[in-house]
């Protein structure tokens, strides 16, 4: 017979509140193999654990049961407390009296009584808990990183900088990513490119980074520390290996009607190109839709120029597959599409742009070589209007209900950059709040009222029309309680943010979790904010949420730290609570291996005696206990009930129901 | 096809072609309008306090009768579809206003907010489709013709479903079907000023101006509307340079059916 602890945490007042801690602690005493219980403000803390290690020794117990907070939370904690003084930490079991009990119910009688059977559940649990080991498993010293925008580079940089060998996998032509397209950066100014493509250098020329630029991930198997990914490397067209990126391709190149999508489609490129002068890698690439000779068959110009017989219009899609030790998910963000926005008028006014459209026109490599004019008619706006929170906080169901929380810089950014290059501008912006929370992000927004002269309105603007060729911006002007009319030049919209969609397929490939807004879910939004709740994948950039380049860059950082910290291990200690077949029952009819995500599972022949000196050859099921996750999918399918869960078993399962059951 | 029909105090008064001209096209597209029993003023405006429940009432009753007769409920006027739909919206979502009104009316079985409600146009467009009806012109209205909205019919968008509240585009299809040129103007759906004319005359001449402008603008001869107040607005402030009708009336001319009217 076990000699069960009762340990209940009042958790400050989270549970004691709602739940009566004490009346519990003398109830479960009546509970058969309970010899000792407890109550205690914070269970976690020094103190808490302190009182559970001399119970243990105390009582000689061999199986505690903790009601607290999830075991999310804390049942590291405590098994780390039990094996401290002896106890197998598998003889822990967690009640979760907060977030399951506490937290959702208001009535204190009827909580109590909830915590009561939880807490007999738990007990029915630990008295079948067996002792168990946990095993090791070793770790690939190696990190994917998925995507190679200012977040991919800055982890890869980071993680290569410790020795670890990183690749970045980008799934366009370049790295680079959104902070390539900026213009100038707040709240310094400074150029985007000058500080950019220097890091973008250094991945290229880093030993330890490999980047496999126009490629994306197609497949990944496997658990932290062992990752096996798959890589589709889309066809270029361009052999990368003797590209050297001269670009008399472009030049030659007749196809000029693709959409420059680096400019935002504000101009076009030609059907073989490189994104743009500083790419990395710096080759070029055939854009399939547009190249005339993959179209029809005929033209082939850029073959005959290219002096480093490059062009190969025969090239397939290849995949590579590689083990990585840990992965950093940085796929970045896109501005929403603002379409559905018909009172702005978007798409019937060449004259209404997007934010990110007007950062191109602006930069002196964009479509205009950086002198603003408007893209109806190529003349300098005089007026210009920005509309703030297009799409973002906004419940609608057209835009976001998020703030994407960049705009409001990145518009005071645009209006004083209008205003310091073409003073005769007049500038206007609508919002509905300001906010600039950061260092000197304040002080930014009030240079742009308070020295540049720009005028914020706060309101909301209902209607933009074309008249005669002026836009004429309706909105409100709460200050002044009156509608006001603005005849305008050019509208900017200061578009929401949402990640990738590219995202939602990645999350799914690794098994990591995605909210409704198609961010990212990090393990812990406050404490465990870089990583995610899959063992071994990390967060870095817009994906999780979305946030500026210094955040970004500090989260990237972040996450690399991360990352070292696991590869510097050379094994890591799995999972003791997997499946196990009973080979006595097991008829090998593959069932388990059906149902198995991880293909932990394989089939041996092996010899059994069968009683009288005979023996008899069966085909049996064995796991792989280091890629075995615990899912428990294989031993509820097993026909025979041949497989079993060490920690979970069904036993142990059908006592928990019974307790729960009881009257 | 038979539908009950709402007609609304309006439709009996000031606005009388609107009705009219709407029965007599509705009789060559083949469909009867059973203008239901009994039925009440539609309360006017729609009430937006929370507990206000009287002058709801009305337009629950005539929803009621349409549910028992067919389960579709057709208006014309955009006030009254508004207020009509609004409320019905209500008695299907707001399950205390259900509760107290049906306590209050006593039905025989309680009216949930089970009742279709379709405007005229909705019944042009979905139930009969442009295309039929283009094929049954016989005088085409070879017009540039602007389609005003004004607010009633389009918001509170969610609620009254009917087209896109920034860009609709039913009366232009409209327009097109009855073989006229449609005219988009940028104020088609802003408001004409509507009551707020019985406070501050010159805000609404100031509003419904701006339509009118806006419409002339843009090169339009005509200007139709499905709403009488809009009407009334629109051709008192708008200086009689455009004339607006409503809507059915262009429709009746170009079926051949005006005369009987």
């Amino acid at each position: 017979m076990q000699r069960i602890g009762v340990f209940i945490c009042w958790c400050g007042s989270n549970i004691a509140a709602t739940v009566d801690v004490e009346r519990l602690a003398q109830l479960i005493k009546a509970e058969p193999g309970v010899v000792f219980s407890a109550d205690y403000q914070y269970m976690c803390s020094e103190n808490g654990q302190q009182l559970i290690k001399n119970a243990v020794k105390d009582y000689n117990l061999t199986g505690i049961v903790i009601g607290s907070c999830s075991p999310r939370m804390h049942e590291a904690t405590f098994r780390k407390a039990a094996e401290s003084v002896g106890l197998n930490p598998y003889m822990v079991e967690v009640a979760n009296l907060r977030e399951q009990c506490s937290w959702i119910h208001k009535d204190r009688e009827e909580a109590t009584k909830k915590a009561l059977v939880l807490l007999r559940t738990a007990i029915a649990k630990v008295r079948l808990d067996a002792p168990l080991t946990a095993g090791e498993s070793p770790v690939v010293k190696r990190a994917l990183v998925i995507g190679g925008g200012i977040a991919g580079i800055q982890a890869a940089l980071d993680i290569a900088e410790a020795g670890f060998p990183v690749d970045i996998v980008e799934k366009n032509p370049t790295i680079g990513g959104r902070m390539a397209q900026l213009d100038k950066t707040f709240p310094t100014l400074d150029c985007s490119a000058c500080i950019l493509t220097p890091k973008m250098v250094d991945c290229a020329q880093n030993e330890n980074i490999d980047i496999l630029s126009y490629s994306e991930v197609e497949d990944v198997k496997g658990f932290v520390g062992n990752f096996k990914v798959r890589i589709r490397r889309k066809a270029r067209y361009v052999d990368e290996t003797k590209c050297t990126g001269c670009k008399v391709c472009m030049e030659k190149c007749p196809s000029k009607k693709g959409l420059n999508e680096f400019n935002m489609n504000l101009n076009n490129r030609t059907a073989i190109y490189i994104p743009f002068a500083q790419a990395i890698p710096n080759v070029a690439v055939i854009d399939p839709t547009q190249c005339l000779k993959l179209k029809t068959g005929k033209c082939g110009v850029c073959q005959k120029f290219c002096g480093a017989g490059a062009i190969d219009y025969t090239m397939q899609d290849t995949f590579v597959e590689r083990e990585y030790g840990a992965i950093v998910v940085a796929t970045g963000f896109r501005p929403i599409n603002v379409d559905a926005f018909n009172e702005y008028g978007y798409s019937d006014n060449k004259d209404v742009i997007t934010s990110l459209e007007l950062e191109r026109l602006m930069n002196a490599a964009g479509p205009t070589n950086g002198v603003l004019l408007r893209p109806s008619d190529n003349t300098h706006p005089k007026v210009i209007t920005f509309i703030q929170c297009v799409g973002s906080r906004d419940v609608s169901g057209c835009g976001k209900p998020y703030c994407s929380k960049i705009c409001c810089m990145y518009t005071a950014k645009h209006a004083m950059l209008i205003r310091e290059k073409y003073p005769d501008t007049e500038v206007h912006v609508f919002y509905i709040d300001v906010r600039t929370p950061g260092k000197n992000y304040d002080e930014f927004y009030r240079r742009a009222v308070e020295q540049y002269g720009v005028d914020y309105i706060k309101g909301m603007v209902g209607k933009v029309w074309n008249e005669n060729g002026k836009l004429m911006v309706q909105g409100a002007d709460l200050i002044e309680n009156e509608q006001v009319v603005i005849p305008s030049d050019l509208v900017v919209l200061a578009t929401a943010i949402e990640p990738e969609p590219s995202v939602r397929k990645i999350a799914t490939l690794l098994t990591a979790s995605i909210d409704t807004n198609n961010f990212l879910n990090e393990s812990h939004p406050k404490l465990r904010p870089v990583e995610s709740p899959t063992a071994g994948v990390y967060l870095a950039g817009v994906c999780q949420g979305p946030k500026d380049i210094p955040e970004t860059v500090s989260q990237a950082s972040a996450c690399a730290a991360k990352v070292i910290g696991l590869l510097v291990k050379n094994h890591l200690k799995t999972n003791p609570c997997v499946a196990r077949p009973d080979e006595t029952a097991c008829n090998g009819c593959s069932q388990c291996a059906n149902v198995c995500a991880y293909g932990a599972i394989t089939y041996v022949d092996k010899e059994f005696r069968i009683g009288g000196g005979k023996t008899e050859t069966r085909r049996v099921a064995q796991v792989n206990p280091a890629v075995c996750q615990g899912c428990g999918a294989c031993t509820v399918t097993c026909p025979s009930g041949a497989m079993d869960l060490s920690g979970f078993s069904t036993a142990q399962i059908l006592s928990e129901v019974e307790a729960i059951c009881r009257k | 096809m038979r539908i009950s029909y709402y007609p609304g105090c309006t439709l009996k008064t000031q606005a009388k072609d609107l009705d009219r001209y709407a029965r007599v096209s509705a009789q060559v597209l083949g469909v009867e309008m059973d203008e239901i029993e009994n039925w009440q003023c539609c309360g006017g405006v729609y009430n937006t306090s929370r507990d206000e429940i009287a002058t709801k009432l009305s337009a629950l009753r005539a929803l009621e009768q349409a549910k028992r007769n067919g389960g579709k409920l057709l208006t014309l006027c955009s006030a009254c579809h508004n207020v009509i739909k609004r409320v019905n919206d209500d008695a299907k979502n707001d399950e205390n206003f259900c509760a107290k009104a049906n306590a209050y009316l006593s039905f025989d079985e309680p009216y949930r907010g089970e009742t279709q409600v379709i405007h005229y146009l909705e019944m042009l467009r979905d139930e009969i489709g442009f295309q039929k009806i283009a094929e049954k012109i016989v005088r085409p209205v070879k017009k540039k013709i602007a389609g005003y909205y004004g607010c009633l019919l389009l918001r509170p968008s969610k609620v009254m479903a009917f087209d896109n509240p920034e860009n609709p585009s039913v009366l232009e299809n409209f327009i097109e079907a009855i073989g006229g040129d449609p005219v988009r103007f940028p104020m088609r759906n802003e408001c004409c000023g509507a009551y707020v004319s019985f406070k501050d005359k010159d805000l609404t001449a100031k509003r419904s101006r701006l339509v009118i402008e806006s419409a002339e603008s843009a090169g339009a001869e005509i200007v139709v509307t499905a709403c009488p107040l809009c009407l009334y607005n629109l051709r008192k402030n708008g200086g009689g340079k455009i004339d607006v009708v409503y809507f059915t009336e262009l429709l009746a001319e170009a079926l051949g059916v005006k005369e009987n009217g």
